[in-house]
């Protein structure tokens, strides 16, 4: 013990979420102004014949976007928290998508038989927690065996996740012959699209069409308490930072990453639920490219490829500045090609930025 | 013969046309603190290797405890209540100090399975207590152990397993990176287990501390034991002779 260390260890460090969440203040302010200098507001309304001090539409588009990848992002948060990688969750949301709008059809579209039924009438007009089941189901057993791949045949998490990703694709594009599956329930139709938090505060707080968000919040705590409070959480963090002392300390690292990939596999089905629901259809190519959304999240708000670092609350933060880029770039007419290619570099940008901190965690240690 | 903790009869290891330890006889009675001592690669660390299960042994045969054992790894030997500190320390580097101390048993507040709710206070509480009783400083617990001294980290290790121990605790070298002041902490630690009676194996270049810390000195030669010291028959001289192989003795087993 130097007299030079004292000081740093005393100290208690920062929390890495406040700086996370700094930069999205930050980026929020340079399209602020951005916009400004274009005439426009990123944040406010602008216009005079719309009421309100913000500029509601844009607000929404930004959190609807981020809760449903969001969603995807917290399970993904855990497995990277594990020391792995989860290339698989957006061809599980297609999956998952596909099988359960299939069993949340109704039998008559305004007196004609269902035009997109997949399966005959004695499957149709379920109640709504019959989808639901489903497709948790469906996202837990990809999760599942993603997991039992993993623990149980030391394939590198990559490859496992990369075949599931692949794989379940395929699936979702062979479920109908790659039609798209439409009509759903009313009252599936209200899962995404509905006013859960104006009945809860019996109209006080009208939500229509929020309850996606409302859903990404819940899980989002629900985890973060997980992670912070509980065993599960503590052998998150241990296996992620040193798999082979968890192994020593009588940690069961096999069945706990099964675990960890089975909740990730029902928060992509989460997402496919809430996505099908806020569109009313479920398409075999839903949820491309959202893996790479969902991981970019993770890494923006602080999570460590390199395992045993991160946290809920960092990964929405992350979310919140994905969504507010991508959304700034669409504020500041950038062209959809050039924001693919900023995406690109954001993603691989926040994988530097991950491998920078380390080696500045490796330099202070 | 129940106060025998360790035995081992003809241990033997080879690693291809390497002779590393060689028909080694070892006994260690209850409550005893030994030391094993010997040049760089004479067998000490694979010695211990073959105790805790880290390697399958070429010959020879182990008992724990009043049975014969064959450990499959260090996890199997910690069940049966013998810890081992290895010379690259086996701690979760983004823990902090509390969690690393308890990891795999946990305090439960509220049982749920996987999800139970830990008792994060009495964890932290029970370190502070534990780390007080031995003497070794750390400046902030909740930091992450990555930001702490080798030395920290060490004392974090070795308290861990001191604490898990309930019939022997062998260290490997625990020591050799450390300053001063943290070798002391590390030998107070070492005194509080001789108070509750926890036998020890402790492997050292450190004859001073060997010396001042133990009941009995084994010196191992070229992959064989070949001495067996009792700490008031000897002194520093005395084992370096046997070290370096001016003397011998002759007798082919260690234990008196
Ligand atoms: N995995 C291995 N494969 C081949 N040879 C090995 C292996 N492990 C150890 N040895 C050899 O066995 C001999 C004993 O090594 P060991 O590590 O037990 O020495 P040691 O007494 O612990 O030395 P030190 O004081 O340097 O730690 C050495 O000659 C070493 O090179
Ligand atoms: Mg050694």
């Amino acid at each position: 013990m130097t007299a030079a260390m004292a000081p740093r260890a005393q100290s208690r460090a920062r929390p890495p979420e406040l700086n996370i969440f700094l930069a999205l203040v930050l980026i929020t302010l340079v399209f602020e102004l951005l916009n400004r200098w274009q005439g426009g507001s990123f944040l406010f309304n602008t216009r005079d014949n719309v009421p309100g001090l913000f500029n509601q539409a844009r607000l929404q588009i930004i959190i609807l976007q981020v809760s449903i990848t969001g969603i995807i992002a917290i399970g993904v948060t855990q497995v990277i928290i594990i020391g792995g990688i989860d290339l698989s969750s957006g061809s599980i949301v297609g999956a998952t998508a596909m099988i359960s709008m299939s069993f949340a059809q109704v039998a008559l579209v305004n007196g004609n038989p269902n035009p997109k039924a997949i399966f005959g009438p004695e499957l149709m007009d379920l109640p709504v927690i019959v989808p639901i089941l489903v497709g948790l189901a469906c996202g837990i057993f990809a999760g599942l065996i993603n997991g039992l791949l993993i623990a149980y045949t030391k394939i590198p998490p990559f490859i496992a996740t990369l075949g599931m990703m692949v794989s379940a694709r395929g699936v979702a594009k062979w479920w109908s012959n790659g039609n798209p599956i439409s009509f759903p329930t009313d009252s599936f139709g209200a899962l995404s699209n509905g006013d859960f938090l104006g009945w809860i505060t019996f109209g006080a707080l009208p939500g229509q069409g929020l309850n996606p968000v409302l859903l990404f919040i819940a899980l989002a705590a629900l985890f973060q308490l997980a992670l912070t409070y509980t065993l599960y959480g503590k052998r998150c963090y241990a296996i992620g930072s040193n798999e082979e002392a968890a192994r020593i300390s009588g940690i069961n690292v096999a069945r706990h990453k099964v675990l960890v990939y089975a909740i990730a596999g029902s928060l992509a089905a989460f997402a496919a639920l809430v996505l099908c629901s806020k569109n009313l259809t479920a398409q075999s190519g839903m949820g491309v490219m959202y893996e790479l959304d969902a991981i970019a999240m993770a890494v923006i708000g602080g999570v460590s490829l390199s395992g045993g670092r991160g946290s809920i609350i960092g990964t929405v933060i992350g979310a919140l500045i994905f969504g507010v880029i991508i959304s700034g770039f669409t504020s500041i007419r950038l062209d959809a090609y050039y924001q693919e290619m900023v995406k690109g570099a954001i993603i691989v940008g926040a994988v530097v930025l991950d491998q920078w901190r380390q080696r500045r965690r490796a330099l202070e240690g | 013969m129940t106060d025998i903790v360790l035995k081992t009869e003809g241990l033997t290891k080879h690693y291809g046309g390497v002779h590393a330890l060689n028909d080694a006889n070892f006994e260690l009675r209850a409550g005893e603190h030994i030391a094993i001592v010997g040049d760089n690669g004479a067998g000490k660390s694979t010695f211990v290797r073959q105790i805790t299960g880290v390697e399958s042994r070429t010959k020879g045969k182990i008992w724990f405890d009043g049975r014969e054992v064959s450990f499959t790894g260090p996890l199997d030997a910690r069940e049966s209540g013998m810890e081992c500190v290895f010379q690259n320390l086996a701690l979760a580097d983004d823990l902090d100090v509390p969690s690393n101390l308890f990891l795999g048993r946990e305090i439960i507040r509220f049982n749920l399975g996987p999800f139970s709710i830990l008792n994060r206070k009495a964890m932290r509480a029970a370190t502070e207590e534990g780390l007080k009783r031995t003497g070794v400083k750390i400046p902030n617990l909740d930091n992450p152990i990555r930001n702490m001294s080798g030395g920290q980290r060490q004392c974090v290790a070795i308290a861990r397993s001191a604490s898990f121990a309930s019939k022997l605790i062998i260290m490997d070298e625990p020591t050799a990176a450390l300053g001063v002041q943290e070798t002391a902490q590390v030998e107070n630690i070492i005194r509080t287990l001789k108070d509750r009676g926890i036998p020890l194996i402790l492997v050292s270049h450190n004859l001073r501390q060997v010396i001042d810390l133990v009941d009995r000195i084994i010196v191992f030669r070229r992959g064989h034991i070949v001495a067996s010291l009792n700490k008031d028959e000897t002194d520093g001289n005395d084992i370096v002779s046997y070290i370096t192989g001016v003397k011998s003795q002759n007798t082919a087993t260690a234990s008196i």
